[in-house]
């Protein structure tokens, strides 16, 4: 297996597929658009069994030189691993929640949807900078068509702040790591990852990498595309852009913040630690009033992704094993989630929550799997959610009490907007003669959600699965980053808790 | 250094003179009706030019002497890089114009014609090393070009584009000449050898105001801010063919002759310039950008995004580095492409009667009605955006890396964050094309030609470009190498 570049050909084989799906009918698309997603995850199982968990860091790897400054350089280690199999497991679900809902420009749809699988793979195997860069801009393009041509009312408007805030966030990135090349020489990532660059350039060039990761996160106050881009993009674009995009901003922080800026990302954890917070309450806050049930799970996705960035600048193996792990839940979960919006949608054409009720009696099996996962939203034990959660929380509860106890009303707070969101619309009267009379799921739906519910109960209840082969790579991240690690106040030791309010004061600056 | 071999050297442009004054007789006894043979027979002998001129950017095949007439020119292997661009968007030129034409009943036979003594111009200005050299290139240009301009002479607009560039030009060319006359006066030579050397012990005042003269007539050339006011109105009063010609071979030439004058004659002195550049480098970036926003007409469109894009090449030019040099070159050759694609597919806008379509929001909807020329459209708006994959970003990328290795970092991030306000106006055009419903305007037909330089255009300008980087880089860096060598 060593020598077949199985990248690449992950990466070939939605190209090509995107390719043709221009030239064809709406329904021969569908078909082919299918098959290449079902290849590409076969692969990616492929890809799995044959990944060697404890063996080299980086395994996979394949390096051309095709281009002037950059290299065509593939490679993968277990973070990527699991991003990958997130995207190639997603993928077919996604071109199934399209299947009867996208009737216009079908080839095109799917082109675009395919040719956002191979950046999204290409982002996660990218082992040269400047091909990650590519990689993760050119992602845009199909984006912004995606929401523009098949999304909502407001689509246009959406599709235009989506665009130009992340790609703003992305040329000052460019920028940093040009001087980044041009002082270490290289554009080899593994390099770059042990490289130490001075701290005083260090703290620039976290700001230039935050820029475009903070947006792409999204983190709060510059989370504002994310509402408007979900609630306008078709299900699949929802579903694609929560599960998988958003991943993006948090393996920027994983893997080009940390390893190549501990100092400057010590620096300025307090910031994150801080925005995090106020994402965490303030956006759990904004969805616990939303009438639109997409713009509800919008919201929420802010305050999961919130968990995620303070787990990430926990400095500790705990908070990055759980920030991997609610990212790979939330991929599931919310993605899980616009599909079922998606799924009632179809049916009756509004997202708005007061005009559904009582769906519990017409749509029996249909409320079960939305149950399951506003659970595992909320982080019920047994569920993906809660594995992830809790080592994030824990994480940070080292570094910070203050940051662990505020993120950990998200919580609380979440099962506050969600359950209220699964009264409104599953239980309770019928008030509505035509929600009360929509049809529960068909075939292909059971088969979406059975697939995504059987998921989230296996990440829930045996995440070891997920840890392993990221064990080795988080343990190599957390000793580069230690000689930096911010000195918690929490002091966890057992039997010799401290009295809380010592180094309170140190610690206010970040609230 | 004798005649024969300084002959030999300007072996292109006697060739391109010679035929042209050939052609201009058939001209004379054929008109009009042996218009469309005078236009292949043109491009045959600019294709043979660019044949000739090849061999210098190859290694040192025409000798080790490249400066023909005591140090008044150089066919040296940047001047063939220009040229090849420079010769290659003039056969382009003659290919687009014959249909564009005919359908205003002008195709006239002087056209083709004055298409090659602007070429001579050129190639002249890009292989001046004499202020004398290069005002004669200059104005041989620019002559031809007021003429093109004008040339549709039942069409008000093209009448009235002829003559603003006219006034205007001329109004810089006085600039240049007055600047000219400075810097002769202050370093006592016109040869570029002679003003560096006259200047190196520092730059007296009278010298920088030549300097600043001769950069406000050279920035009006290349249609930079604060000198770029001229362009909107010519680009889209010019017959679009002419324009496509505009937008590319003088944007060439001007750069060109900038590079030398700067990098050559005051390549000792570039702190004195290098600001100059830097103010009309990021003032045309930010002005072309949010010049566009409100336009309708899309070659208005195209005339600001010219105006945005000198700009990032300048970014090249402020570095006053090699690295700096060769990345405006690259990002030049991307642009030429970017440009003749652009304007090729907005020859093939066309309605049902033939008309010629210009108004954005005519194109609603056309990736509906006419999926290839959208997507062509598509693809040349977020290349001209600098939008990976699309081979636009990699001029952006050679640039900006050559500021960064030159420790500009507040131009870099000034310029790249400019460039954010770009894609705005790009992307409007992508939307209108995509999202809008179709306006169902454009309809009439094509021709081959039209469709095999869009092909080739955009199949260049697509990821696959990436491919030509490494050779695109290597002779980028023979050419500048050959430049800074003078010094």
């Amino acid at each position: 297996m060593s020598g077949f570049p199985i990248l690449s050909l992950m990466l070939l084989v939605p190209l090509a597929a995107a390719l043709v799906c221009l030239f064809l009918e709406a329904k021969a698309a569908r078909w082919l658009a299918l098959a290449a997603t079902l290849v590409d995850l076969a692969l990616g199982v492929v890809l799995w069994l044959n990944f060697d968990v404890g063996g080299a860091q980086w395994q996979f790897q394949e390096s051309h030189a095709l281009f002037a400054g950059f290299k065509y350089a593939l490679g993968i280690d277990g973070i990527a691993l699991l991003l990958i199999m997130l995207s190639v497991f997603l993928m077919p679900i996604c071109i199934g929640a399209s299947w009867k809902s996208v009737e216009k420009r079908v080839g095109e749809y799917m082109a675009a949807f395919l040719l956002v699988e191979t950046l999204m793979i290409g982002v996660f195997a990218a082992q040269d900078l400047f091909l990650f860069y590519i990689f993760f801009e050119a992602g845009l393009i199909p984006m912004y068509l995606i929401i523009g041509i098949w999304g909502g009312a407001d689509r246009i408007y959406a599709s235009y702040k989506f665009f130009l805030y992340t790609l703003l966030g992305s040329v000052l990135m460019l920028i940093a790591m040009m001087w980044m090349v041009n002082t270490a020489g290289t554009t080899d990532i593994p390099t770059l990852m042990v490289y130490d660059f001075p701290a005083q350039a260090q703290t620039w060039l976290w700001l230039a990498f935050f820029a475009s990761f903070a947006v792409k996160m999204p983190m709060w106050p510059v989370h504002t595309w994310l509402p408007a881009a979900h609630v306008q993009a078709p299900t699949a674009g929802s579903v694609i852009l929560a599960g998988v995009l958003l991943k993006m901003g948090g393996y920027g922080f994983i893997r080009f913040s940390l390893p190549m800026f501990p100092e400057a990302s010590a620096y300025f954890a307090p910031l994150i630690w801080g925005l995090s917070m106020a994402a965490v309450v303030i956006t759990s806050l904004i969805a616990l009033v939303q009438d639109d049930m997409k713009k509800l799970i919008a919201y929420s996705s802010v305050a999961h992704m919130a968990i995620v960035t303070v787990g990430l600048f926990a400095f500790n193996t705990q908070g990055l094993e759980g920030s991997m792990l609610v990212m790979l839940s939330h991929g599931l979960v919310s993605g899980a989630l616009f599909l079922c919006v998606g799924i009632i949608y179809e049916r009756l054409h509004t997202r708005e929550i007061s005009r559904y009720g009582g769906l519990a009696i017409n749509m029996p099996r249909y409320s079960l799997f939305f149950l399951l996962f506003t659970m595992a939203s909320i982080g019920l034990p047994g569920t993906s959610g809660f594995v992830g959660e809790f080592l994030s929380l824990a994480g940070i509860y080292q570094a910070s009490s203050w940051a662990a106890f505020i993120c950990t009303t998200g919580i609380i707070l979440g099962a506050a907007y969600m359950l209220y969101l699964y009264r409104r619309v599953v239980f309770g009267p019928q008030n509505n003669a035509d929600a009360a009379a929509m049809p529960d799921l068909d075939a292909r739906e059971i088969l979406m959600v059975l697939v995504l519910g059987l998921s989230v109960l296996w990440m829930g209840v045996y995440p070891e699965s997920f840890m392993a082969p990221m064990r080795s790579d988080i343990a190599a991240l957390e000793a580069r980053i230690a000689r930096a690690a911010p000195e918690g106040d929490a002091k966890v030791t057992a039997g010799h808790a401290k009295p809380a309010h010592e180094d309170v004061s140190a610690h206010e600056g970040a609230h | 250094m004798d005649w024969s071999q300084s002959l030999r050297l300007i072996a292109p442009e006697e060739t391109i003179t010679v035929a042209g004054l050939v052609l201009l007789l058939v001209a004379a006894w054929g008109g009009d009706k042996a218009s469309r043979l005078i236009s292949i027979l043109a491009s045959v002998v600019l294709v043979g030019a660019m044949v000739l001129v090849a061999p210098a950017l190859c290694g040192q095949a025409m000798g080790p002497e490249t400066s023909a007439f005591f140090g008044q020119f150089k066919a040296d292997a940047f001047a063939s890089f220009a040229k090849i661009l420079i010769y290659g968007s003039a056969v382009i030129t003659l290919m687009l114009a014959p249909r564009y034409f005919e359908r205003f009943n002008s195709m006239r036979a002087e056209f083709p014609l004055l298409v090659m003594f602007a070429s001579v111009g050129m190639g002249m200005m890009v292989s001046a090393t004499d202020l004398l050299t290069l005002y004669i290139g200059l104005e041989m240009m620019s002559l031809a070009s007021y003429v093109m301009a004008a040339i549709l002479r039942n069409d008000g607009r093209s009448a009235e584009a002829g003559l603003k560039y006219f006034v205007l030009g001329s109004l810089a060319s006085g600039i240049l000449l007055f600047g000219m006359s400075l810097t002769y006066g202050f370093a006592g030579s016109t040869s570029f050898a002679g003003i560096s050397a006259g200047v190196s012990g520092g730059l007296s005042n009278g010298a920088l105001f030549g300097i600043v003269f001769m950069l406000a007539g050279l920035a009006f050339k290349i249609s930079a801010v604060p000198f770029h006011m001229w362009t909107p109105d010519v680009y889209e009063g010019a017959p679009t063919p002419v324009t496509t010609f505009f937008a590319t071979a003088p944007k060439v030439a001007g750069l060109g002759l900038i590079m030398r004058v700067l990098l050559d004659a005051f390549g000792d002195q570039a702190a004195a310039w290098q600001q100059i550049i830097v103010f009309i480098s990021l003032a045309s970036i930010v002005v072309g950008a949010l010049g566009a926003i409100g336009q309708k007409n899309i070659k208005r469109l195209m005339a600001y995004s010219s105006i945005n894009n000198v700009g990032f090449i300048l970014v090249g030019l402020a570095t006053a580095t090699q690295a700096g040099a060769s990345g405006m070159l690259v990002y030049v050759t991307i642009y030429v492409a970017m440009s003749v694609a652009g304007f090729t597919a907005i020859l093939m806008l066309k309605d049902e009667n033939g008309n010629y379509v210009e108004d954005v929001p005519m194109l609603a909807g056309l990736s509906r009605t006419r999926p290839a020329i959208a997507l062509a459209l598509a693809t040349v708006m977020f290349s001209l955006a600098g939008i990976p994959p699309l081979f636009g970003f990699w001029g952006k990328f050679v640039v900006f890396q050559a500021a960064v290795q030159a420790d500009m970092l507040p131009l870099a991030f000034l310029g790249i964050a400019a460039s954010v306000i770009g894609a705005f106006y790009y992307l409007k055009v992508v939307k209108v094309m995509y999202f809008d419903e179709p306006a169902d305007v454009v309809k009439g037909e094509s021709d081959i030609w039209h469709k095999a330089i869009l092909t080739i255009a955009c199949v260049f300008i697509s990821p696959l470009g990436y491919l030509l980087t490494s050779w695109l880089g290597d002779t980028a860096n023979k050419a500048t190498t050959a430049l800074f060598a003078a010094l």
